[in-house]
């Protein structure tokens, strides 16, 4: 049954992700925003205490956690930096195909030497003209021998520049649509793999996002993940895996703007008084209370489920639409709670504002979740 | 090397204090491990890392709640952890603190003994020395630098002195009060997390180390609180606007009339 109190391990972990978010995230996060850089040795920090690669298997050098603990710990990485927090999530996107499809001899060879080191994967999936439309994907996987060779371009792919590993939706035929789809794993240097230009971005602004260009990029027939045509269920059971993170990470984003605003609201004094005894304002905590709450225990559920092994597309997408809405609402209000100072660099969160509307986007826009939600409901 | 480390469960800091009834009033408090306690125990942790051997042993005295603390720091890297608890301690001064954990550390081996310079909720700043007098071995309180000698028998250690250093040798096995400054206490690891679950943390009650009930705990108490207060609270300043040359003549009169401090 779903039980919404913390064991001991899971308040540890959260209390630890607290302090790192705290300590190491928020005070560079301004300056990565300002100037487009994105943190290393965060990386290197967070990869030596366990805090990034949190969902794989322990024998192949992750933390063995579920989607629960790891949703726990996005949501305090998030409140940190999203910028900083979107490259973690996007290289636990890039291997969750790993985990699911790879057999022991994959993980072993692929997933086992990258966890070993401070790195970051990538999920190649978007293109300039797929996205939402997976089954558009045209980058194609060409068949020759014991080789596959790619070609294509990928678009807005988070840690382009940057992944040690590539996951890379292409197809083997246009013409098949979703059953024509293919996962491949693409190691970093692979002579044709080059990235574009970095995305000057309106928010989440640490964060490494480019064009992925693959130009004749041999890949071995091993890095296929499952069978030919597997590419569409295992692209779809992958982001209903990641969605209650991305959700999660939302929930982060919100609280941090909601406690920045409280802070603020208690502090400010107007006509006397501080501006936190107006109840012009004190509706609107408590709006944002209301919303992060209910946001989390939404969370909380569509990661419970996906730990279970059940499906949680339904729940999931619920949770992802809701806690984004609900961030960038939180956020635009605690810019308004803030005045003229909110919408000014010197106070973080007009960041914040910016970073969440990314939210409503990535990781199936919300539009999409509505969709996901309305067809189980018409089912 | 074995090497004990003495730990407490405080208030967090950033926990915001309440007076009720005379007392502190505790009801929404949030325990964190002492502060000070954590520079002692990455202070042994990185002994035994030098050295390439070692147990680390930690010892709390405390309520139920206390055991968190011990999680903590078997979270980072102790291999062990004593919880010392009974009714009979609670309420115990830092002599009483100091009187039950010599009693515990005369059931353990122990090279090296590492506290916290104070508790962060009291302030006392004396269990630690007062357990040194107890077992009857040196202590060097308020260390900033620590080096252990090739054969593992002395210490040289740097303490805090008003306006400088002074460089301490002692013999082992003597009692470190950790500074500030001493290290910079690494995060527990995802895995150590986990692991805590496996491990087991034994209760050690007043019979088991053979501590006479009535000689801890409130009534054994040589000091007592008398009252508790929160401090003033500040007084809202005071603007000079007017005139400088005026402003600043005025200023200097009540800085040395009325704050008494030119």
């Amino acid at each position: 049954m779903f039980n919404p109190s913390l064991s001991d391990e899971q308040q540890a972990l959260r209390e630890l992700a607290r302090r790192f978010a705290r300590n190491e995230i928020a005070p560079i996060a301004a300056e990565a925003d300002r100037i487009e850089e994105y943190p290393w040795d965060l990386v290197e920090k967070a990869h030596a205490i366990g805090l990034i690669n949190v969902t794989v298997p322990e024998d192949c050098g992750g933390a063995g956690l579920g989607y629960f603990e790891d949703c726990l710990i996005a949501e305090e990485l998030a409140a940190g930096c999203a910028g900083v927090y979107s490259s973690f999530v996007a290289s636990t996107l890039g291997l969750t195909p790993l985990n699911i499809a790879a057999s022991p001899e994959q993980m072993e060879r692929l997933m086992k030497p990258f966890c070993a080191e401070p790195a970051l994967a990538a999920f190649c999936l978007t293109e300039p003209g797929a996205g939402s439309d997976v089954s558009s994907v045209r980058t194609r996987a060409r068949r020759d021998g014991d080789s596959y060779f790619l070609n294509g371009t990928k678009r807005f792919i988070t840690n382009g520049g940057v992944a040690r590993l590539y996951t890379v939706t292409a197809t083997l035929d246009p013409e098949l649509r979703h059953r024509g789809l293919v996962v491949l794993v693409v190691p970093s240097g692979s002579p044709g793999l080059t990235v574009g230009k970095k995305e000057e971005k309106m928010g989440q602004r640490a964060g490494d996002t480019r064009e992925v260009i693959f130009e004749d990029v041999r890949v071995p027939v091993e890095n296929l993940l499952g069978e030919e045509g597997d590419g569409f269920r295992l692209v779809m059971q992958t982001l209903d895996k990641i969605r209650a993170e991305v959700a999660a990470a939302a929930v982060g984003v919100a609280r941090a703007a909601m406690e920045a605003a409280l802070g603020y609201a208690k502090e400010r004094e107007q006509f006397g008084r501080t501006i936190a005894s107006f109840q012009a304002i004190q509706f609107k905590l408590a709006d944002m209370a209301i919303k992060v709450e209910a946001s989390r225990l939404l969370v909380w559920q569509a990661a419970w489920l996906a730990d279970q092994g059940l499906r949680n597309s339904y729940e999931s997408a619920i949770a992802k639409c809701f806690a984004a809405d609900s961030a960038m609402e939180i956020t635009t209000e605690a810019v308004q709670i803030f005045g003229g100072y909110g919408y000014v660099k010197e106070y973080p969160v007009e960041k914040y504002m910016r970073d969440a509307k990314l939210l409503q986007i990535y990781e199936g826009t919300n539009e999409i979740q509505r969709l996901v939600i309305a067809r189980s409901m018409l089912k | 090397m074995n090497i004990v480390i003495c730990v407490k469960q405080v208030p967090d800091t950033e926990t915001k204090i309440r007076v009720k009834d005379g007392q502190v009033d505790h009801s929404e408090t949030k325990y964190v491990v002492n502060p000070y306690d954590e520079y002692a125990i990455e202070e042994g942790l990185r002994i035994k890392e030098r050295m390439g051997e070692g147990t680390i042993t930690l010892v709390s005295m405390g309520p139920e709640r206390a055991k968190d603390a011990l999680k903590s720091g078997l979270a980072v890297g102790a291999e062990e952890a004593i919880h010392l608890t009974d009714e009979a301690f609670e309420g115990s001064d830092p002599y009483a603190t100091a009187l039950i954990l010599s009693k515990a550390l005369q059931k353990l081996d122990y090279d090296i003994i590492f506290c916290g310079k104070q508790g962060v909720d009291e302030d006392h700043a004396q269990v630690g020395i007062i357990l040194s007098e107890l077992l009857d071995i040196p202590h060097v309180s308020v260390v900033t630098k620590l080096e252990i000698s090739d054969d593992g028998k002395s210490i040289l250690a740097h303490r805090e002195v008003e306006g400088g250093h002074e460089v301490v040798e002692a013999p082992l096995p003597a009692v470190i009060t950790a500074q500030k400054g001493l290290n910079e206490p690494r995060y527990a690891s995802i895995k150590g997390i986990m692991a805590v679950k496996k491990k087991v943390i034994p209760e050690w009650n007043a019979e088991e180390i053979g501590v006479e009930t009535t000689s801890v705990g409130l009534e054994a108490a040589k000091v007592s609180f008398v009252e508790v207060s929160l401090p003033p609270e500040r007084e809202s300043g005071k603007v000079f606007a007017e005139d400088p040359v005026q402003d600043a003549i005025k200023v200097a009169h009540l800085l040395r009339d009325e704050a008494k401090i030119l």
